[in-house]
């Protein structure tokens, strides 16, 4: 049962291996890739459906028990995420076969990509911080190669600026870990969250949260931390940058929800309330930064930088609104306390949509921006125009999911933010609500601008009034119907995820509250501590904590007099 | 010793910051180079430092007893250098390309993506 956790990693890792085999022949990878992608969306499905029965499933890589072995662990959101990656996987993979050219496909593309792949769901599923670290170099490596894989000037000068300034998050990041070491003596995060709360110097725990917070920051390319995207976002071929959007920013913003909702949790009034502004910052700076650009996915680059402020934002008041419960609960306000609860979940919920509908939309949006390029072989705004009347289709392919990055209402992004905005006014970070509600109207300002001069506008080479060629009489350039396939796969499941979602708010209802069950479980057990019948009760729950460390272990933490007994 | 390595660790962040703000790439490969190390040293440092005392079971007893060296962040440091000289190794090679394409090592006339 529970190899199902280690799937989702082997399953890639073994593609890129197997693609290696057959180096010389580009046909073959792509069928190895193919089998490989469909297998990883598989094995996520199944190991969805075993967290969905299970609650968290967990596997002690060669036997050695947490927190001296290495750990997989899927939690809800672990398993949602990695779910995810398999959809970006599979419409990436599609994607490319139509739109990648020869040379890269020579060069290892497909190997790269399924390294990156594996390497990601590695870092979603991973149960310690050094193995966070590594499974971000492997994500790094392949994304290094595979943004300046063809070695256009672009890229080289893009790829430049991102791997020194991921470097140097990666180097935060062992910091971190080095010093949390020092303090802790444990880096497993269920251990990790266990020990450090009940720490006598939360002030100095609150430190090395603050030096996760900027490697995270950077890998998030949150405010003020982003520089490195708009550099290099546009410069390799569409495929790439879409499935570096669809995945990679979101590897550092999964870390920096799983970090600070299991292990720092000491000082949430300080450290959650720096993640909250820095995400309204961010989701700022972003959409200003894409308003005076005019090349397509530069200006999606920066919307990306925008989105990721929702999502730290919305678990920035999750944060708030917590450590607001704690201090009303202490003043034994409990309506209040249950109404601030209620918020943070609600909030937290939100940032996972966020993510889910962020990553379908932008992923879609860089494949149509692709898919532009291909038409018109430009990307300025001022070269494109006139692809609604050559192209109604596409046009409508694009409409759409940037109407749900701006947030319309029935389309999925209309939900993630109004979970948003209700969280917020509930926990009362007024401020940022009405930030996000101004970005909102700029993110709509900026997608009007794409649709009114790429697709609206006549093409560049004809007098006005003529409304460009006619449909039809343009061939379709090679790969483009290819290209379309996910392309429409992804939109499809955005518009599901908009009228379903009802079902779909109630799954990440359930990994937000479980995310955010485990702070008070390991509470209650250290109030427990000692007491051996409330320790029994507590143990045969089964959560993160519970999975990962084993009750024997928890025991013997829990109630040190009894080991030294006999 | 803990006061030599902390120095230690500081000198080699401070020179690899100052490398990696001048506008040469190379010495920006320098200077990332430089900043694992201060890393490594750093998670070596931060753990405790241990004399004489490996981390071996002796003979008949069934546990460590009294201090030892914790073999963990040897193993950490291990891992963490194995990968940084994956990565510099391929931060060089991109250098030098880039260094072919736009027939610069100046990282200020590099900014054709910013705009």
């Amino acid at each position: 049962m529970n190899s199902s956790v280690a799937l989702p990693v082997l399953i890639p890792f073994a593609t890129a291996i197997a693609c290696l085999f057959v180096w010389n022949s580009t046909r073959l990878q792509r069928g190895i890739t193919l089998l490989g992608t469909v297998g990883l969306l598989l094995s996520g499905l199944v190991l969805f459906q075993e967290v969905e029965t299970y609650g968290v499933v967990s596997i002690q890589m060669s036997g050695w028990s947490a927190p001296y072995g290495i750990t997989l662990v899927a939690d809800r959101l672990g398993a949602i995420m990695v779910l995810l990656n398999g959809v970006v996987a599979l419409t990436g993979v599609l994607y490319a076969f139509g739109s990648i050219d020869k040379g890269r496909e020579k060069f290892g593309f497909y190997p790269l990509l399924s390294a990156m792949f594996g390497g990601v769901s590695g870092a979603f599923l991973t149960g310690d911080v050094f193995n966070l670290y590594v499974w971000f170099e492997v994500v790094l490596m392949s994304s290094f190669v595979l943004l300046a894989l063809g070695g256009e000037r672009p890229q080289l000068e893009g790829a430049i600026k991102y791997v020194t300034l991921n470097l140097l998050s990666s180097t935060l990041f062992l910091v971190g870990i080095g010093v949390l070491y020092g303090f802790a003596g444990t880096l497993n995060f269920a251990d990790l969250a266990v020990k450090l709360a009940q720490t006598d110097r939360p002030e100095l725990i609150t430190v090395t949260a603050f030096i996760f917070l900027c490697a995270f920051g950077i890998k998030a390319a949150a405010f003020p931390f982003f520089f490195w995207l708009p550099a290099s976002y546009h410069t390799p071929p569409p495929v790439v940058s879409g499935v570096f959007a669809g995945v990679l920013t979101k590897v550092g913003v999964y870390a920096i929800f799983r970090m600070f909702s299991l292990v720092y949790t000491q000082e949430m009034w300080l450290t959650h309330f720096i993640i909250l502004w820095m995400g309204a910052i961010t989701m700022l700076t972003g959409v200003l930064g894409a308003a005076v650009q005019t090349d397509i996915r530069r200006i999606l680059a920066f919307h990306s930088i925008s989105q990721i402020g929702y999502m730290l934002s919305g678990f920035g008041i999750a944060g708030v609104g917590i450590s607001a419960a704690m201090a009303a609960g202490v003043e034994g306000q409990a309506e209040r306390a249950a109404m601030l609860t209620a918020g943070a979940g609600m909030a937290l919920a939100g940032a996972i949509f966020f993510v889910l509908h962020h990553s379908l939309v932008k992923m879609n949006l860089f494949f149509v921006a692709g898919a532009v390029k291909k038409l018109r072989n430009a990307e300025e705004l001022e070269q494109v125009g006139g692809l609604y009347h050559a192209r109604p289709f596409l046009g409508a392919m694009f409409l759409i999911p940037a109407l749900s990055l701006a947030g319309i209402p029935i389309l999925s992004g209309f939900w993630a933010k109004l979970a948003l905005v209700r969280a917020g006014l509930e926990v009362g970070t007024y401020a940022v609500v009405a930030i996000s509600l101004v970005v909102s109207i700029l993110t709509l300002f900026s997608m009007t601008k794409i649709w009114a001069n790429g697709f609206w506008a006549p093409p560049p080479d004809t007098p006005d009034g003529e409304r460009g060629s006619d449909p039809g009489d343009e061939e379709d350039p090679p790969g483009y119907r290819l290209m379309l396939v996910p392309i429409v796969t992804l939109v499809v499941l955005m518009v599901a995820m908009s009228v379903l979602v009802g079902p779909a708010f109630r799954v990440v209802q359930k990994a937000a509250d479980q995310l955010l069950a485990d702070r008070v479980y390991i509470q209650q057990l250290w109030e427990s501590s000692g007491k051996i019948e409330r320790i029994d009760a507590l143990l045969e729950e089964r959560n993160y904590v519970t999975t990962v460390l084993g009750e024997e272990y928890l025991r013997a933490l829990l109630m040190p007099i009894e080991e030294e007994a006999p | 010793m803990n006061l030599l390595l902390s120095i230690t660790v500081g000198v080699l962040f401070a020179a690899s910051i100052y490398m990696i703000l001048r506008r040469s790439v190379v010495k920006l490969i320098i200077g990332l180079v430089l900043l694992g190390h201060g890393a490594n040293l750093l998670i070596f440092l931060s753990s405790g430092l241990v004399r004489g005392r490996p981390p071996l079971v002796p003979m008949g007893e069934s546990r460590l007893e009294g201090e030892y060296s914790d073999p963990l962040p040897a193993a950490l440091i291990l891992t963490a250098i194995v990968i940084s000289f994956g990565i510099v190794s391929f931060a060089a090679v991109l250098v030098k390309r880039a260094y072919q394409e736009v027939g610069t090592d100046d990282l200020d006339e590099m900014k054709n993506t910013d705009r």
